[in-house]
């Protein structure tokens, strides 16, 4: 919306894009830190999947090193599966969503605000899972290019994430529907913050790394271009 | 009910002839390759149907774009279409290759980027299929299921990218060749002519059963629309 | 207040609203009456911006949907069934959310104020999860009318709600409509209809196709306006 619409009495007539935005956000966060559904499920989720990891594998300390980028992003690709699903899951039960398109602010504020929301959780959740994962395989994750990767893949994933989830709660299939849809999308992210991960790891040189690192950057736009275009299609009859 | 277009039935014959000629030329006419032998006459269908599968996805993606524009059935029904086509030549290009690559790579499959994005892409493409199934309300179907194509559409290349970080070893016989693909060869003259009717032919074949499908979609309607007549 | 002409609203193949005209003046109170499958839901859809007209034009509080929706937004209150709240939120945060979305001024006194309006006052702190269904009704009627909307939107507002409650709603909606609001309500409980409104429409398969003032019924008597409406034939368009 190019011009700023103003009402008879002088008012705008569109909330803000930030405002609406920081309200969806802050909606959310705090809603998940008093009930702490979605944090504990992903979390104890993701836990398990670690544990699960270590006897699917049989690894020993050497294999471990080998494994843990994947291990990783695999924990983080079905942890956000479950997040997503549930944030969007809130909306659609008792149909908030349709409260929340009542509201006389711009689509694409709605999506953000879920969109910010879903990051955060799930960086909250590596937050917690990474350190865990140091002192159980005694491996030093803390290395900054890792740590940036994971924002960087975390983004890409929740971006396409929150769109699909947006479309998954309202089919019959809902749960199981999103993972099929999503997985498949998000692939590229998943290839592509294994492969840096795992050279940041390794302590490769930056130009092996790099081509990963804009694929990351270029899915996380191209995605989020297309998500605030086709967002207004998903919630819109 | 109106009949068959009469510009249907002269495409689905010139189509058929095509496809006769087209099995004589590739079994009889084409030279055997000197090193692979036989089965490299494979590739004449593997690449045109791969071709086929481009088309029928193109051409939904073009469909998803004007249903979300126009907001008109019918683009519900040419998108769907160029899916079910797109999923079934694609799914015949991973065959044939596997075919192939069975005595000349050795194996029935390796984790090539062309070979994966070709699988990503069907999965994708059946993913839509499911979401298309999770919903009733035909409007909304139509809707998701537009936005669904576009958004797969755009990893599709992506998941490419991410997946050529490792290396290649798919042979790239049209264009530049890559120095370390295994089992290129040269075309010669005769493999050349055979090669692009391969193609014409197919393209021909495309569009036939895109407008078969098609048509289906929209007496499939006409029949939902009688049934509702009568029922109300 | 609202003025809709010849609108179209088609789901796929199915045509639900088929050229329905209506026209509410500000001030009426309209219960929109109809059989299941009317498209009563749809009507409120189209009108409260949530759905698009295939045909027809749309005007609301003097906008045009759907080219100046969020004008139409801010004016508009909506209150269904459901309560479109956050159990996991206190009352007062559902309403400091709300309060954000549609940018009301001094929002603290606004939602002290909502709370006494509908009875609420003293469980601001409290989860929606622990409300009983009447208590998230009438917060649910605190949200819609949370940002002084010109026109109220209620689609079956008293479904799953027992006797008490429903009083209690009555009560709210007479209190929130006292101001001079525009009103359309769906509800199959006639009785309780023709309490509130001032004027019935019937809409059946897809248009209006009777309308009345409440002046204009004997007392009782909207059953028997409902019953003739509903049975004529389709071809007609307006009677009574």
């Amino acid at each position: 919306m190019g011009l700023k619409a103003i009402s008879r009495d002088g008012q705008p007539v569109q909330t803000s894009f930030l405002r609406s935005m920081w309200a969806v956000v802050w909606k959310d966060t705090t809603a998940e830190f008093r009930s702490r559904e979605l944090l504990s499920a992903m979390l104890v989720f993701s836990l398990l999947v670690v544990l699960i990891f270590n006897f699917a594998l049989e690894l020993n300390a050497r294999e471990r090193q080998e494994v843990t980028a994947g291990v990783i992003w695999v924990t983080i690709a079905f942890a956000g599966t479950l997040g997503l699903n549930r944030s969007m899951a809130v909306e659609k039960d008792g149909n908030c969503l349709d409260g929340l398109l009542l509201a006389p602010v711009d689509r694409a504020a709605i999506y953000f605000g879920k969109v910010i929301s879903n990051l955060l959780f799930m960086l909250i959740v590596m937050v917690i899972i990474l350190p865990i994962y140091s002192i159980l395989y005694n491996q030093n994750l803390f290395v900054p290019g890792l740590l940036g990767t994971i924002v960087l893949g975390i983004i890409g994933y929740v971006v396409s994430g929150t769109l699909l989830a947006s479309m998954s709660v309202q089919t019959r299939t809902r749960d199981v529907l999103l993972p099929i849809l999503h997985l498949p999308v998000a692939l590229p992210v998943v290839i592509a913050a294994v492969r840096a991960s795992a050279y940041f790891l390794q302590g490769q040189p930056m130009d092996l790394i790099w081509p990963s690192i804009n694929l990351l950057i270029g899915y996380n736009v191209i995605f989020t271009a297309a998500a605030y275009m086709l967002f207004d299609f998903v919630v819109q009859e | 009910m109106q009949s068959k277009p009469v510009a249907l039935k002269v495409l689905d014959g010139v189509t058929v002839s095509l496809m006769a000629v087209s099995v004589y030329l590739v079994l009889v006419f084409a030279p055997m390759e000197a090193v692979m032998g036989n089965v490299q006459r494979v590739f004449y269908y593997h690449v045109a149907a791969g071709w086929v599968g481009m088309i029928g996805f193109l051409f939904a993606v073009f469909a998803a774009v004007m249903y979300l524009w126009k907001g008109d059935r019918k683009w519900d029904v040419m998108e769907l279409a160029g899916i079910e086509v797109g999923l079934i030549f694609s799914f015949i290009n991973i065959v044939t290759g596997s075919i192939w690559a069975r005595p000349i790579w050795n194996t029935w499959w390796t984790w090539d980027p062309r070979l994966v994005t070709a699988t990503i892409m069907e999965l994708v493409y059946i993913a839509y299929l499911m979401l298309r199934q999770g919903i009733d309300d035909p409007e909304r179907r139509a809707r998701f299921g537009a936005i669904y194509a576009i958004v797969g559409f755009l990893s599709v290349p992506l998941s490419f990218f991410s997946i050529r970080i490792w290396r290649t070893i798919h042979p790239v016989v049209i264009g530049s060749g890559d120095a370390g693909a295994e089992g290129s060869f040269d075309m010669t003259a005769d493999m050349r002519t055979v090669f692009f009717f391969c193609l014409i032919t197919f393209t021909f074949l495309a569009v036939d059963l895109l407008w078969h499908r098609v048509r289906l979609g929209f007496l499939a309607d006409k029949v939902e629309q009688l049934k509702m007549q009568l029922s109300s | 207040m609202i003025r809709v002409n010849k609108l179209v609203k088609r789901f796929g193949l199915k045509t639900i609203l088929r050229g329905l005209d209506i026209q509410v003046e500000p001030g009426e109170f309209v219960g929109l009456l109809g059989p299941n499958g009317a498209g009563k839901t749809t009507f409120l859809r189209i009108l409260s911006s949530l759905a698009r007209p295939n045909l027809g034009s749309v005007e609301v509080a003097g906008y045009q949907l759907p080219q100046q929706a969020a004008q139409v937004r801010s004016r508009l209150g909506v209150l269904s069934h459901q309560p479109l709240l956050y159990p996991n939120l206190s009352g007062e945060e559902n309403l400091t959310f709300f309060g954000r979305l549609y940018n009301v001024a001094n929002l603290g006194s606004r939602i002290a104020e909502v709370f006494e309006l509908v009875g609420l006052a003293g469980r601001e702190r409290d989860l929606v999860r622990t409300y009983s269904r009447g208590m998230q009704q009438r917060l649910a009627i605190g949200r819609a009318t949370l940002h002084n909307p010109d026109v109220l939107l209620l689609d079956e507002p008293y479904t799953g709600l027992d006797q008490d409650a429903s009083e209690m709603l009555d009560d709210v909606l007479k209190k929130v409509t006292r101001e001079g609001r525009t009103v359309v309500m769906t509800s199959h409980d006639l009785a309780r209809a023709q309490d509130l409104c001032s004027r019935f429409d019937v809409l059946s398969r897809g248009k209006i196709v009777a309308t009345t003032s409440r002046d204009g019924l004997a007392r009782d008597g909207l059953l028997a306006f409902y019953r003739a409406a509903i049975s004529q034939p389709a071809e007609a368009t307006h009677g009574a």
